[in-house]
């Protein structure tokens, strides 16, 4: 149970999954936030006006997938590093992994490092593809992995090899 | 001797409640005195190298360290020539007749006589019972992250966190920020209190959260060398046979905090015990204003909760101190605008202890 563990469930995770088809066409935001806080901002990161308007600012954010395009401006703004981005059309075996980073050193372009899920156990082989740092994103880093596609829902975090 | 200094208004603590009760005051024309012990203002906010929740509005999305220097940038632009803080200095007593007594940099008296004095505090830490919470190595969260985001020291190597509420959980993850092992975090409450977010962000970096958890004892020679830990039953009670044994070189408490009314208790306030608000908190009206109607209080010496709400309760508290005086304009207007917010950021499950606090606090209660 997620108030007991942190960890959120399959079946909460499975409600917020975008559906096989949106993932057809192309990247798309996965917001993992499951407690009603009082809380707002990415409703305000949105450009495309896919997360709706809280009526209340303890609402659960909700995000229309269609009018999603997955540019990733949520990802930083989220106090919460809850907000991933999933492109399932990046290749045949791979599909990319857009996530947050708050950790030093950060890893370099081209990296192997280890994908790990919300447990922090090892899933798989991840290629760090690109590492942005820009001002706009404030000290929150933006990591894009390349995971084989079938742990693209799994995969949450990595470690670097030899170490952290 | 020293001399009396007259301000119309005096704030003692510049947290996030004291600098946003400043810039409140200030913006309506009130000139303002703003005194602090530390040597920049800022409270704890100096420290939070996290985002903050809330309020895109209220800073939310914004680190807490960044926090002072928007508020202070405000504070020049719309407090020019009304805005003065005293820093390095120490408010010790507030006597019957109003009068403020400070020590400033440990060697010089100042006596301030304010017409409306703003109490924003802060809060203490609770401290935890346990064999060994005397040995060096048992820190407090504040202080370890004190020492780390302030100073850029690391407390140790491998830490054990005992409470997993959001200082817990923060803590956590700067600790893992600068490099330090957490070992686990243990919660004595059968579920987290915390945000689920921070939750979560500290689990997938590996870390177990320990439910139904509690320190036995922490032991080793000159200083901490582990903590024995148990789980606890339904009933709070030890789970024979349930010990475990951690080697870590530090213990860091995260177990809640408690309003600093000590200045509150001197100058007389009406305080009323409500454990949802973290102990004695003062009776005020929703303009924050105490028993006394000379005196306000804003943040967490009025009950223990987020920075967001701690600062629109300065706001609060800042415009009506600031309108008893005179500055008047637009109080309405601008009271009924902060209020919807402050009761916004109550208004969910997450503010339901808050909620029934306030409401036991305005209720029928015995008052000390």
């Amino acid at each position: 149970m997620l108030e007991k563990t942190g960890v959120p469930e399959p079946e909460q995770v499975k409600k917020i999954t975008p559906s096989e088809e949106r993932f057809q066409k192309g990247p798309v935001a996965v917001v993992e936030c499951f407690q009603n806080i009082p809380c707002d901002p990415c409703r305000y990161a949105c450009r495309q006006g896919a997360i709706k308007e809280f009526e209340d600012i303890n609402d659960l954010p909700v995000i229309d997938h269609e009018l999603c395009n997955g540019c990733g401006l949520c990802i930083s703004e989220c106090p919460g590093l809850a907000i991933f981005v999933i492109d399932a059309t990046y290749g045949k075996e791979e599909g990319l992994i857009k996530l947050p980073y708050e950790y030093l050193p950060l890893p370099g372009q081209e990296e192997e490092v280890t994908g790990i899920d919300t447990e922090g156990q090892a899933v798989c082989g991840a290629r760090v593809v690109k590492v942005q740092n820009t001002k706009a994103l404030d000290r929150t880093p933006v990591v894009t992995l390349a995971v084989p596609r079938q742990h693209l829902m799994r995969v949450r975090s990595f470690v670097r090899k030899g170490g952290e | 001797m020293t001399s009396l200094q007259k301000p119309e208004i005096a704030i003692v603590g510049g947290g996030p409640a004291g600098l946003s009760a400043a810039l409140s005051a200030v913006r309506q024309g009130a000139e303002v005195m703003l005194i602090d012990r530390d040597p920049a203002l800022g409270g704890q906010l100096v420290k939070q190298t996290h985002m903050f929740f809330g309020s895109k509005k209220e800073y939310a999305a914004i680190r807490g360290i960044d926090i002072p220097g928007q508020l202070m940038f405000a504070l020049e632009e719309d407090g020019k020539g009304k805005f003065s803080p005293i820093l390095n200095t120490t408010v010790l007593g507030y006597y019957d007749d109003g009068v403020i007594l400070a020590e400033k940099e440990e060697e010089q008296a100042v006596l301030i006589k304010p017409q409306k004095t703003i109490i924003a505090t802060g809060a203490a830490e609770k401290m935890l019972p346990f064999p060994g919470n005397d040995l060096p190595g048992v820190y407090g969260a504040g202080a370890v992250q004190t020492l780390m985001n302030v100073y850029g020291i690391k407390p140790g190597t491998r830490v054990l966190m005992i409470g997993a509420g959001n200082i817990g959980l923060i803590v956590s993850y700067q600790l893992m920020q600068a490099g330090v092992e957490v070992a686990a975090i243990i919660e004595g409450a059968p579920k987290i209190g915390g945000y689920l977010v921070h939750a979560t962000k500290i689990r997938r970096a590996g870390i177990p959260i320990k439910t139904s958890h509690t320190i036995k004892e922490a032991y080793g020679n000159k200083s901490v060398e582990g903590a024995l830990i148990c789980s606890l039953d339904e009933n709070w009670c030890a789970v024979p046979g349930s010990d475990l044994d951690m080697k870590v070189d530090v213990i860091c408490l995260a177990v809640g905090l408690t309003p600093q009314t000590e200045l509150l208790w001197q100058a007389g306030c009406q305080q009323k015990y409500i454990p949802e608000l973290g102990g004695y908190v003062p009776l005020r009206s929703e303009k924050m204003q105490t028993s006394l109607p000379d005196l306000y209080v804003a943040g967490d010496v009025a009950c223990i909760e987020e920075a967001g709400s701690a600062m629109v309760e300065g706001k609060i508290a800042g415009l009506f101190a600031a309108a008893d005086l005179g500055y008047d304009e637009k109080v309405e207007e601008r009271y009924h605008g902060f209020s919807r917010e402050l009761e916004e950021l109550r208004a969910g499950p997450t503010g339901a202890k808050i909620r029934q606090g306030l409401s036991r606090l305005n209720g029928g209660a015995e008052v000390c």
